[in-house]
């Protein structure tokens, strides 16, 4: 029950004739221990509905609980929130601006009024976190490669040691090696640290492997919030949407309706390799 | 708030303003703000409302639209009328604590207050009413002269339509990049003067990295579009005069010598 | 302070370039004769540079392209995929006179690169289209932005016009022409900046990365758009990518790693070799995966599989084998 969003409207520009709904009635609860997807396309409400999980937005009308507190209250403290719910916008490496690697991953804890000691105790363990050596520490971030840059950019808000990790699109722009990289890291995280971990993206393949949870959001609604299997039972749907099931979900169906006698739910290539080859025995 | 501004946006619809030659509004506006601080008498004002009026009605915006755009720039109206309203020498008015208002103060208060609004009425209808695009190649045309002088008139107006084209991204971009910095428990409200300014550097930064970064693809990009300066280029949309341009110039030439005649007869005040 | 260096070195290269004149938007008849079937060719291309520290001291020399033979003929749809860092988007510049090598030569229809008084010609001839959708767009309105390159090149103001609306009808953006360019989808950008390249009546488009910032229904339009350029207008496309799934369809594949060209040939030439691919860490399609795995657990499918369609009709074709050996 860490977090919870209670029929949250949001309507942009509310006051003008350029109103539009960007949520509409979300309802959902995000459990701790908790690997999550959230997928849509652009402009299907997801990432909006990340700034309202740490208080960046208000709502228009309905409630943000966070352990059964409204985070909107007015003399909640909102900033002690961001610690615990930790964001990592999109393209994140582009809000890098310290001389240093190390000195951009302190940013976060200083910000929390902690102790010298703490604060290079926390930006010692959440570089060594993403994987980033000794060496790095000293470098400027800008002579990083992209993949470098966005995990010193999560470092920083992992310094902060959030209970919930929301990543809106953390593979955008990144080349499949640094994309596979960033997914391992956050598999690492959810595993090893207990983090819960929502991570947002438009590609289903990309996140199937991985979440134990995928909410589907269109037209600022939630439309799926299911287990992955299940959702992508629903693969007609999602194409409605301008989203796919992964090509493994296709590649099953197509086979189930030419008469093979297949398990159609399976997701990864491993499980669809293994089903096929039950049929050639 | 920064999305309210309404200086510099265009507003797309169909009016005989929109349609006006470029060179005609800038002149227009020009005009109008000039001969706007030589009217010092409130039937002037009340001829360049009017006139305003007219061209606000014409243009087709919604003076809602208009007036929002105002809301931005209402504190430096503020201030303005009250430094005007306070530290004006004259007679005496009102007097309290260490305050005093006086005759002059208050006449020159409103006066500049009115002078104000219609400076930033007139000039955002010519923004409301012209592409930036227009606008820039308008400007590029009138200033064409000081070409001889050895003024680089077609880099300024490129200068220019960049320059605008990219403001709402980089408005965009500050907002992300402010979000993102509050992520991570900065605070961009409480403190004093100098821990405000400081924390401005996690924005600031980003900011200029990411506005480089833009410039530099951008280069890039109008290069390999053969690009290579005004020498040689031919316009898609050349400006060419037509009848109710000139139609518009002399309306312009009516409204002014009245402004001018009423404005300076000295009635009233 | 590097980011300034940068940005006035970009100025720097525009006004040394502003000294050179278009020759003339016509057809130029001095290249009519060396017309080759060579769009663009290459000979062992190096590009090198010197990397600086914090205050400008040289620290050694980066060798981004290193030595790349290639030939691409007109008329051809051809990919060239690579991570990042592989040296595929400085090897794309060289195509447009945006770089020129530090050995080697780069021809563009015959015209070497390095020769100043064809770089416009070059440009004309060779177009680009970019990563970053909003880092390419000069208009505040589509049509302007489309009408940027005819105008840089000298057209008359008539023909500028016929030009923009073809270009916009070609990428299925006419209906936009009026709208400004930031209200518009990620997708469309990229459209609106291919519409300003097809403007300029190239010969060959050069797009690199043009999908890496894009969501896939964006992806969809551009790779859609591009190949409706090669297959109607006939235009060379060069397309630089990460993502496979979108090079299924190219004539021909070229794929670099540390700035060399490692493997080449066609889709399903380069497909069939899965563990090569996935050593050099790019995304396979899951269809392609999926028939790789089948294969090395035994079964009789053929190699290279680029298609969903491939792959059912291979296994029903063993499974209806299977069932008549039974029988």
């Amino acid at each position: 029950m860490a977090l919870k969003l209670d029929h949250v409207n949001y309507i942009y520009d509310a006051d003008t004739e350029m109103a539009h709904v960007a949520l509409k009635d979300v309802s959902l609860e995000i459990g701790n221990g908790e690997f999550i997807g959230l997928i849509g396309h652009t402009g299907s409400g997801k990432s909006t509905l990340v700034t309202h999980l740490n208080g960046l937005v208000k709502p228009t009308s309905g409630q943000v609980l966070f352990d059964g507190h409204d985070i909107n209250e007015k003399d909640y403290d909102r900033k002690k929130l961001r610690s615990k719910v930790g964001l990592v916008f999109q393209y994140p490496e582009h809000q890098l601006f310290e001389t240093d690697v190390f000195a951009d991953v302190c940013f976060g804890p200083k910000n929390l009024g902690l102790s010298k000691d703490e604060i290079e105790k926390r930006a010692y363990e959440a570089l060594r976190m993403v994987g980033l050596s000794d060496d790095f520490y000293k470098q400027s971030p800008f002579d990083l490669s992209g993949g470098q840059k966005r995990r010193v950019a999560i470092a920083g808000v992992l310094a902060m040691e959030p209970e919930i990790l929301v990543l809106d699109e953390p593979t955008a722009g990144l080349d499949p090696k640094g994309k596979n990289e960033i997914l391992d890291l956050l598999k690492n995280l959810h595993e090893e640290k207990g983090i819960t971990v929502v991570l947002v993206s438009h590609s289903m393949e990309d996140v199937a492997n991985y979440v134990d949870r995928i909410i589907v959001m269109d037209h600022g609604q939630v439309q799926f919030d299911d287990e992955p299997k299940k959702v992508f039972a629903s693969y007609k749907e999602l194409e409605k949407m301008g989203l796919a099931a992964p090509q493994v979900t296709y590649i099953m169906k197509d086979l189930k309706e030419k008469g093979f006698n297949v398990d159609d739910t399976v997701t990864t290539i491993e499980e669809a390799s293994d089903e096929i080859m039950k049929q050639f025995t | 708030m920064l999305r309210d501004i309404t200086i510099g946006q265009y507003y797309q619809t169909k009016s005989v303003i929109h349609e006006l030659d470029p060179r005609v509004k800038i002149v227009a506006t020009l005009a109008f703000i000039i001969f706007l601080f030589m009217v010092n008498n409130l039937t002037g004002y009340a001829v360049a409302a009017a006139y305003l009026a007219t061209i606000i009605y014409l243009s087709h915006v919604p003076p809602t639209f208009i007036f929002r755009g105002m809301k931005a720039i209402f504190m430096l109206l503020m201030i303005t009328f009250l430094f005007n309203l306070f530290l004006t020498p004259g007679e005496t008015l009102v007097s309290f604590w260490i305050f005093t208002i006086t005759k002059e103060g208050l006449i020159l208060a409103g006066k500049m207050a009115v002078r104000l609004t219609f400076l930033i009425t007139g000039s955002s209808v010519l923004t409301l009413t012209t592409t930036p695009n227009q606008l820039t190649d308008g400007l590029e045309v009138l200033l064409n002269p000081l070409k001889k002088l050895k003024v680089p008139v077609h880099e300024i107006a490129m200068m220019m339509a960049i320059a605008l084209r990219f403001i709402p991204i980089l408005m965009e971009e500050t907002d992300k990049i402010m979000k993102a910095q509050m992520a991570r428990g900065a605070d961009f409200e409480t403190g004093g003067m100098i821990k405000k300014a400081k924390s401005l550097v996690p924005i600031l930064v980003p900011l200029f990295i990411s506005a480089f970064r833009r410039a530099n693809d951008l280069a890039m990009a109008m290069e390999a579009r053969c690009y290579h300066g005004g020498d040689g280029r031919t316009r898609m949309k050349p400006l060419v005069y037509k009848r109710k341009d000139f139609v518009a110039y002399l309306v312009l030439v009516v409204f002014m010598v009245t402004m001018i005649v009423c404005g300076r007869a000295g009635f009233l005040i | 302070m590097r980011f300034c260096n940068k940005i006035a070195d970009s100025l720097k290269v525009i006004i040394r370039k502003k000294n050179y004149m278009i020759t003339k938007h016509k057809d130029n008849p001095d290249n009519m004769n060396n017309n080759s079937s060579h769009m663009i060719h290459t000979e062992n291309v190096r590009f090198q540079y010197v990397k600086h520290d914090e205050d400008g001291n040289p620290v050694g020399t980066v060798t981004a392209v290193d030595g790349v033979d290639m030939t691409i003929n007109r008329g051809e749809f051809i990919a060239i995929l690579g991570h990042n860092g592989s040296g595929k988007s400085t090897l794309a510049k060289h195509f447009n006179a945006l770089l020129y090598p530090s050995e080697g030569a780069v021809f563009v229809d015959g015209m070497d690169t390095t020769d100043d008084d064809k770089v416009w010609d070059i440009r004309q001839k060779a177009g680009m289209v970019f990563q970053n959708p909003d880092n390419q767009i000069i208009g505040q309105i589509v049509e302007e932005d489309v009408g940027f390159g005819p105008e840089n090149m000298g057209v008359p103001t008539d023909e500028i016009w016929e030009r923009v609306n073809e270009s916009l009808k070609t990428v299925g953006m006419y209906e936009y022409r009026k709208a400004s360019p930031n209200h518009l989808s990620g997708g469309q950008k990229q459209r609106v900046s291919i519409a300003g390249v097809i403007a300029m009546h190239p010969e060959c488009i050069i797009m690199d990365e043009p999908t890496a910032m894009l969501d896939p229904s964006g992806r969809k339009e551009v790779i859609r758009a591009a190949r409706a350029l090669n297959d109607v207008e006939g235009i060379t496309v060069i397309l630089i990518t990460h993502y496979m799934e979108e090079v299924v369809h190219a004539d021909r594949i070229f794929v670099m790693d540390k700035g060399r060209v490692v493997m080449s040939g066609t889709p399903r030439e380069v497909f069939s070799q899965v563990d090569k691919l996935q050593e050099l860490r790019l995304d396979v399609p899951q269809v392609t995966l999926l028939a790789d795995s089948l294969r090395k657990k035994g079964l009789d499918i053929p190699a290279g599989i680029l298609t969903r369609e491939e792959l059912i009709s291979a296994l029903a074709d063993l499974k209806h084998k299977q069932d008549s050996d039974r029988q």
